[in-house]
């Protein structure tokens, strides 16, 4: 469904990405794991074109996205939950929601806020409330709702964990979980929890300094010595 | 000032310990900045004697200014304190002083009495909450009351303030009708509401809420803050003033194209600007600003340079013109328009500023309405998630650059109207009307309004620009007025006058508009 090949990106002269190639299946869950700065955040951005590759071919159900607008990609069925939330403070949880439905058919909008008030019950009763006004947890769950608003048959999910209590992350998780199984969207998903993205992850790439050094099955990846001593080390 | 609320704990607040120590550090400190600041500004001051420029000391003014500061500040340390039966002393004394003494300058003992009743008006209030055992807790909870009330009641105040804009030529005679004698009916403050001064000023006044709307789009809407946008004011200007004078094209002609030439300007300033934010964007549009100064100054052939444009024709309405007699053929003039009608009317030089104040009336009105229904449409929408969050915005599949330039163009082009009115109604541009410091204003008028806030920045138009004209007798100090004015707002309400959003939905799902509301009051 994706694919990347030999991808580079710069920041200026900073080089991010090294040459990235990788694949993503339709209806899988795939996990990017990786230390802070191996590159993670600025694959999802290449990916959705914000930070546009400089080399390199990413296309998307056979079609090359590379050079693509990041609006363009949206609508192509991909969307974008970034890191660190960046949920609309000001406005109130409903139109937080309608900014992400931007990009779709009008006549969906009912179908989607549905969809995601049954996935995230507690955005319906904050509805009205102002975005900043909600806590960490129910910031991510409207962050991940808002991408969910244009329907995608791709989800890229950066860092969902990030800050967030144990039991509000196994929720999340538990979210994820659903939006992959029932309604078949494929995820990319990108964490620094490599013990819990691991464990529900179908696929898994270990990202470090712009390389990816390690692939495979996140159970082979969860049982790999290397990958337990760099990253699962203390976790469970 | 803000001493006696700062401490929000529950409860009745701590008496404050009186340490006379630490009360006299604090008035010298008061004295010794009060030295630093006035040596330059009062003590020291340059006149011309015959020519040469000479050292002038006012050691006399400084000393009474050092004591009206010193005293003053113990004033409010006593109200900070919880003494306010001390304080009520001092602001008598204050007044009193003020009131009888004569001071070396008048300024001063207007600043003296004005101190005093300052001081006296917080005392009593002080007292009072004493006397009734009135806690912060409850100060606090008056003020979020206070602050709902206005909340809910910005539909009704703005109702009124339109209301009253559209009557306001005919206020004096639609009162002194409706009331009668001993109601003040026949008052002269009922008889000055609708001088020909008044509705000057109210020009000037609306001609600043259309540029303050329009750069509202822009800062308070797109959160972009633009330090240049005088420049857009100038070429609509420019644009009506040529078009009118050059090519002959009529007001309503002209007031359009001046609008487009102003957008295709904001489209300009828009394309190179682009990737920049915060900082770098303010400087580049403060460059921009600065850029169509200069160039209308040096463009002599097309502009006049400094010489400016003048005898840019006065607005009128079809063939109908506002003069005493007619001066080109096939015009007629306003009275001569009535004369076959059975309403007839007396020639007055009134007319005309009563027309132009409808003129930007109306341009206002119909920017309001355009602004308000931008912002529930998706392109209103995605200018506020640009501001709250860029790459929010554009993961979502907002296109920055449409967006963006939308905002410069929409925010330009009400600029150019602003310019054309203004061209219109002096009859002479010059550059001279074009510096930064009107940016500058407008920029004030937009944030101390309440970026986003059409009503608030209206309020703060009136205030900022109607409070100068109210002391234009000050002369030199009329500016000091505005700078007054920026200082109350800065203190009373810090983040604008009326500086909440409504959100863009509000009657969605089963649930009444009322219940929505409270909720979202209640966050």
């Amino acid at each position: 469904m994706l694919e990347f090949k030999d991808v580079q990106t710069f920041y200026g002269s900073i080089q991010a990405l090294k040459g990235i190639s990788l694949t993503v299946e339709k209806g899988e869950i795939v996990t990017l794991i990786g230390a802070n700065g191996a590159g993670k955040t600025t694959l999802l951005m290449t990916l959705s074109g914000i930070t546009p590759a400089s080399v390199g071919t990413i296309t998307y159900k056979g079609e090359d996205i590379t050079k693509m607008r990041t609006d363009m990609i949206v609508r192509k069925g991909i969307a974008h939950s970034p890191e660190g939330r960046r949920i609309f403070s000001k406005m109130t949880v409903f139109e937080n929601l309608q900014m992400g439905a931007m990009t779709n058919d009008p006549s969906k909008f009912d179908d989607n806020l549905k969809y995601v008030y049954e996935l995230f019950p507690r955005l319906k009763e904050r509805e009205w409330q102002n975005g900043g006004t909600l806590s960490g947890g129910e910031q991510q769950m409207l962050a991940m709702g808002r991408a969910l608003m244009s329907n995608p048959e791709f989800l890229l999910l950066d860092e969902p964990s990030l800050g967030l209590a144990p039991l509000v992350i196994k929720d999340i998780f538990r979210a994820i979980k659903q939006i992959n199984e029932e309604h078949g969207t494929t995820v990319l998903l990108v964490e620094q929890n490599a013990n819990h993205a691991l464990k529900l992850a179908h696929r898994a790439y270990v990202l470090v300094t712009g390389n990816i050094v390690l692939s495979g099955t996140g159970q082979e990846l969860l049982t790999n010595p290397e990958v337990q001593a760099a990253y699962l080390e203390g976790g469970h | 000032m803000s001493d006696t609320v700062s401490n929000t704990t529950s409860g009745l607040p701590p008496k404050p310990e009186f340490d006379i120590a630490k009360i006299a550090r604090e008035l010298v400190i008061t004295f010794a900045i009060g030295v630093g600041i006035m040596i330059p500004m009062v003590l020291l001051r340059t006149v011309d004697v015959r020519g040469k420029l000479v050292i002038e000391q006012h050691w006399q003014e400084m000393f009474f200014a050092l004591i009206l500061l010193v005293v003053g500040r113990f004033g409010l340390i006593l109200l900070a304190k919880q003494k306010p039966a001390f304080a009520l002393i001092v602001g008598v004394i204050m007044g009193i002083a003020g009131w009888t003494i004569t001071f070396p300058t008048e300024v001063l003992e207007v600043f003296m009495l004005a101190a005093g009743i300052i001081l006296v008006i917080r005392a009593l209030l002080g007292l009072w909450r004493q006397a009734k055992g009135v806690t912060l807790n409850d100060i606090e909870n008056g003020k979020k009351r206070r602050e709902e009330l206005l909340k809910n009641s910005t539909g009704y105040i703005s109702i009124f303030v339109v209301a009253l804009a559209i009557f306001l030529p005919f206020l004096s005679d639609i009162l002194s009708t409706i009331l009668p004698s001993f109601l003040g009916g026949d008052s002269s403050f009922i008889a000055g509401l609708s001088t020909r001064y008044v509705i000057d000023v109210s020009t000037l006044i609306l001609t600043y809420v259309l540029l303050a709307w329009g750069l509202n789009i822009v800062v308070g809407y797109a959160g972009l803050l633009d330090l240049g946008f005088v420049a857009f004011y100038a070429v609509g200007s420019y644009s009506f003033a040529i078009l009118a004078r050059e090519f002959d094209i009529g007001f309503w002609t002209a007031l359009p194209l001046a609008g487009f030439f102003a957008m295709m300007s904001g489209l300009i300033l828009g394309f190179p600007v682009l990737k920049l934010r915060g900082d770098y964007f303010a400087i580049v549009t403060l460059g921009f600003g600065e850029i169509v100064r200069i160039l209308l100054l040096n463009l002599y052939d097309l502009t006049g340079g400094p010489d400016g444009i003048n005898g840019i024709p006065r607005p009128g309405f079809g063939n109908v013109v506002f003069f005493k007699r007619i001066k080109e053929e096939g015009t007629q003039t306003f009275t001569d328009f009535f004369s076959n009608t059975f309403w007839q009317i007396d020639y007055s030089s009134t007319h005309r500023i009563i027309f132009l104040y409808y003129i930007v009336l109306v341009l206002c009105l119909l920017v309001a309405i355009f602004t308000m229904r931008i912002r529930k449409q998706p392109l209103g929408r995605a200018w506020e998630a640009l501001r709250e969050n860029e790459v929010a915005a554009e993961s979502l599949g907002i296109n920055r650059t449409n967006i963006k330039l939308a905002a410069f163009a929409i925010s330009a082009t009400w600029g150019g109207f602003a310019g054309a009115f203004f061209a219109s109604r002096q009859g002479f541009i010059s550059p001279e009307s074009y510096t930064f410091i009107e940016s500058a204003i407008i920029l004030a008028i937009v944030v101390m309004g309440g970026m986003g806030n059409l009503m608030g920045i209206a309020l703060a138009a009136i205030i900022l620009i109607g409070l100068p004209e109210l002391f234009r007798e000050l002369d030199e100090y009329r500016m000091a007025a505005f700078g007054f004015g920026l200082v109350l707002i800065m203190i009373w309400r810090p983040t604008g006058l009326i500086s909440f959003r409504d959100p863009t939905v509000l009657l969605f799902g089963k649930k009444n508009k009322k219940q929505q509301v409270e909720e979202i009051a209640h966050d």
